[in-house]
């Protein structure tokens, strides 16, 4: 799909990235002029993918995490979060709500608050490669001139 | 990580500020832990109202709390969540297991 704008990031998997790749992309995000609520949806998916590349993709190493965003046609905000950690043995039962791996320090809520706060989700994984996020989310246009 | 609390007669009110995610959780939990094995409270209240973002980590700070006050046989209270974090918190089904009071989504 053709898009409007776009950009990509390359950053480490250090934690005070977290906040780092959710800024830039609701600062990217800023120009469909969302709605604070809509905003906040993004950030909060955006972390969560992100603290999973941290948290799980390279547990005990740091790796490099790979953020892409495009704006496509219709207001659509087009996320890509790639890591090349230990990838995901069983991709249904990740999905599901509580389960974690990573004890009591995790809910096992992210791919689930992914998933309902953003318009279109969807998970490729592959054991010793690594793991791909792409999530869209439509920003409702509203009235009023920009 | 910023936060502050103050204690009343066996109630312990911690303020929560900033962003909590996976960076400060461990922190966070560890510095609530920290006042309610100081003070032994019946009832502890996490306040919400400065906080700016929170994400998943923020659901773990709060079970983590619950477990501590479980195991006093005292009380949890959540107040003044903005609507991001009590949308998050709402997710993981929290209003279920824990009393909130006076929740302020915009
Ligand atoms: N990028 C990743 N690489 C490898 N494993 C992953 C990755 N993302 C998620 N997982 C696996 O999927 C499980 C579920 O992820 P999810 O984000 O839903 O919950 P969590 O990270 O365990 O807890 P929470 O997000 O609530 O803090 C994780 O516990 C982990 O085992
Ligand atoms: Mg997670």
């Amino acid at each position: 799909m053709k898009s409007e704008n776009y950009m990509e990031l390359k950053f480490p998997s250090k934690s005070a990235n977290e906040a780092f790749a959710r800024a830039a992309v609701a600062c990217f995000a800023a120009q469909l002029d969302p709605t604070l609520d809509e905003l906040g949806d993004i950030k909060t998916a955006v972390s969560e993918a992100v603290t999973n590349c941290i948290v799980h993709a390279y547990p005990d190493e740091l790796g490099e995490i790979v953020l892409k965003a495009r704006i496509l046609p219709d207001s659509v905000l087009d996320i890509v979060i790639k890591d090349r950690g230990r990838g995901i043995e069983d991709i249904e039962k990740a999905r599901t709500p509580m389960f974690t791996t990573g004890g009591a320090d995790r809910s096992g809520m992210g791919f689930t608050i992914m998933e309902s706060f953003m318009t279109e989700f969807r998970l490729t994984s592959a054991p010793g490669k690594g793991t791909t996020v792409h999530m869209k989310r439509k920003i409702i246009r509203r009235g009023g001139k920009k | 990580m910023k936060l502050t609390s103050y204690v009343q007669e066996r109630q312990l009110t911690v303020a929560l500020a900033g962003e909590i995610d996976h960076h400060c959780a461990r922190e966070m939990m560890e510095a609530i832990s920290e006042k309610i094995d100081l003070y032994l409270p019946l009832r502890c209240i996490l306040d919400f109202r400065d906080v700016r973002f929170m994400d998943s980590s923020g659901i773990a700070v709060v079970l983590h709390t619950l477990r501590r006050m479980n195991t006093l046989q005292g009380k949890l209270l959540l107040q003044n969540i903005p609507a991001q974090p009590y949308k998050v918190l709402r997710a993981a089904g929290i209003e279920k297991i824990t009393e909130i009071k006076e929740e302020c989504p915009q």
